[in-house]
């Protein structure tokens, strides 16, 4: 069965060209949208890799990182952070939250494939 | 490092940088070697033939060794070696390079201090990257569009099996975002050509005397006591060292000429006691003192903020709208160039002249503010036939507490207002509020 990709993110023609390019190489992708109800959709789909964007509508994507790590059930999950902003302080922010990989706008589409298999082990 | 030194300690450092004995310098210039130590611990002034003969014997010219190098230079390169991490220079003898060099000493100076400068430059630029939101926003904005465009681009490229119908879908994506890319660019642009614009200016005369007048908050105490006059105020322009030029001390000067003029008809005391009966109507406080309300406007901004005083805010601007003195108020920005908000009752007010106008407005943002603005605009007479007369508007900013009741919207100016529907609206914002 091909292993699920949740990807949190409010820019739809990114979601619709990372979406493509992540199902052509096997994975199963569900996508959302939403900062505030992203930790709903986290426990709806269950993924095996989640790809969070910072910057969202109603939360920030650290927001729900730190409550990621904070309930046992997602404290592993594989998390690929997206953003605009590639400052200092803006990485270590995620490294502090704990996200297993941190990658910066604009990205290439080949990046995120070999980091989402990086992180998934694969 | 003592800022000032005694020629004998000078001689002693010298002698001591050159690995020099204190005997075999005495028995060199003829002296015992107790003498030369009272020399070098000051214990004993030197002059004449023996200071000749010393600076020889330590190759330094007498003069570097009598006066020493000017001590701000001194101090400037001793500020410069600080800045250096990891092992300064020879600091022990940065006394006898600035006397012996003294241009190429000048010359460090000078350029550590243009690298403070322009570090200070990176670092206003940087916060400004940080903690500016609507550069925030926009670059944020244009990153996304690119991340798209490049993104997308890629699947065309190297997915040669693509569907016809996905090609056509990112087809139509890509054009999406590269409009989208155009016009957030476009917005950039405009932004960042306004903070050159704005970096110009503050070398500029009026910018000087917008400084100056923010330094003080517009209150000059030392124009407050009753006898001042030209002297006080030339004073105060020869101390004020963000005045750099004549143009901008010529401007500050027909400035605090008013002011004095404002103080002189409107002392502090008397001011505080009609604002206390009247309940800050400056209409009415006019009437007391026979003088504008314009004055009014300006003398109740001047006024120092103490406890029971509301912060206040003050714009002057001149009949084509230029702002010719501000003093800002947290809340309500105050553009440093350019128009600002044609809706602010400054600018009714040079439209209706000698009409006072008092309105309620509300800047935007995740917290509205509200303030009360009292703005009259009162004509100078022309001063022969056919001469237009010149306006002049004055607008008076209080902060008002809560949110309730009617309010105009205002903005500071229309590139950074948010605001989409405003019929006033001249040009385009970076935020997204459209002509």
């Amino acid at each position: 069965m091909a292993r699920q990709v949740l990807l949190i993110e409010d820019e739809p023609n990114i979601i619709e060209a990372i979406s493509f390019i992540l199902s052509r190489d096997g994975w199963s992708v569900a996508t959302h949208a939403n900062g505030e109800t992203a930790l709903d959709a986290v426990e709806r789909h269950a993924p095996d890799a989640l790809v969070l964007d910072v910057m969202l509508p109603g939360r920030s994507g650290y927001e729900i990182l730190q409550d990621l790590r904070a309930n046992p059930d997602t404290a592993d999950l594989p998390v690929l952070m997206l953003t605009a902003r590639g400052q200092k302080k803006d990485r270590e922010t995620a490294d502090r939250l704990g996200a297993t990989r941190f990658m910066t706008k604009p990205f290439s589409n080949a990046e995120v494939l070999s980091v989402l298999r990086e992180i998934t082990d694969d | 490092m003592p800022q000032s030194r005694l020629t004998g300690s000078r001689i002693r450092e010298r002698r001591l940088a050159l690995g020099q004995r204190q005997a075999d310098l005495a028995r060199a210039v003829g002296v015992s070697p107790a003498y030369l130590n009272l020399i070098e611990h000051n214990r004993r002034r030197i002059g004449g033939k023996l200071l000749v003969d010393l600076a020889r014997e330590l190759d330094a010219e007498p003069a570097q060794l009598s006066e020493g190098a000017g001590e701000a230079l001194v101090a400037a390169l001793g500020d410069a070696a600080a800045r250096i991490e990891g092992g300064a220079p020879e600091l022990d003898r940065v006394e006898e390079f600035a006397g012996r060099f003294a241009g190429w000493a000048g010359l460090v100076a000078a350029q550590a201090r243009r690298i403070e400068d322009l570090e200070r430059v990176v670092e206003t630029l940087s916060d400004r990257l940080t903690h500016d939101p609507h550069l925030a926003a926009s670059l944020h904005e244009v990153l996304s569009t690119v991340t798209a465009i490049r993104s997308t681009a890629a699947i065309l490229a190297e997915t040669e099996d693509i569907d016809p119908d996905w090609q056509a879908r990112f087809l139509r994506n890509m054009r999406e975002e590269a409009q989208r890319l155009s016009s957030s660019a476009e917005g950039l642009v405009t932004y960042l050509e306004a903070g050159a614009e704005a970096r110009a200016m503050q070398v500029s005369s009026v910018d000087d005397v917008a400084a100056f007048v923010e330094a003080a908050g517009y209150h000059f105490e030392e124009l407050e006591k009753p006898a001042v006059g030209e002297g006080d105020i030339a004073v105060m322009l020869d101390r004020a060292k963000t005045l750099r030029d004549r143009g901008a001390r010529d401007l500050a000067h027909r400035m605090l000429v008013r002011y004095v003029s404002d103080a002189r008809m409107m002392p502090l005391r008397a001011l505080r006691t009609s604002l206390a009966n009247t309940g800050g109507d400056p209409a009415r406080v006019a009437d007391g003192f026979g003088v504008g309300i314009d004055a009014v406007l300006r003398r109740m901004a001047s006024l120092p903020a103490e406890e029971g005083t509301p912060a206040r805010g003050l714009v002057v601007c001149d009949g084509s709208g230029t702002v010719t003195l501000r003093k800002p108020l947290e809340g309500f920005p105050l553009p440093r160039f350019g128009a600002a908000c044609p809706l602010w009752p400054l600018y009714q007010a040079l439209a209706r002249p000698g009409q006072p106008i008092a309105q309620v407005v509300e800047m935007p943002g995740a917290d509205p503010k509200r303030f009360l603005c009292r703005a009259v605009s009162i004509p100078r007479p022309a001063a022969s036939f056919d001469a237009p007369p010149i306006h002049e508007a004055t607008m008076l900013i209080e902060p008002v507490e809560g949110t309730d009741g009617a309010a105009l919207g205002v903005g500071a100016s229309c590139r950074i207002c948010p605001r989409d529907s405003c019929t006033a609206r001249r040009e385009p914002s970076i935020l997204g509020g459209r002509v």
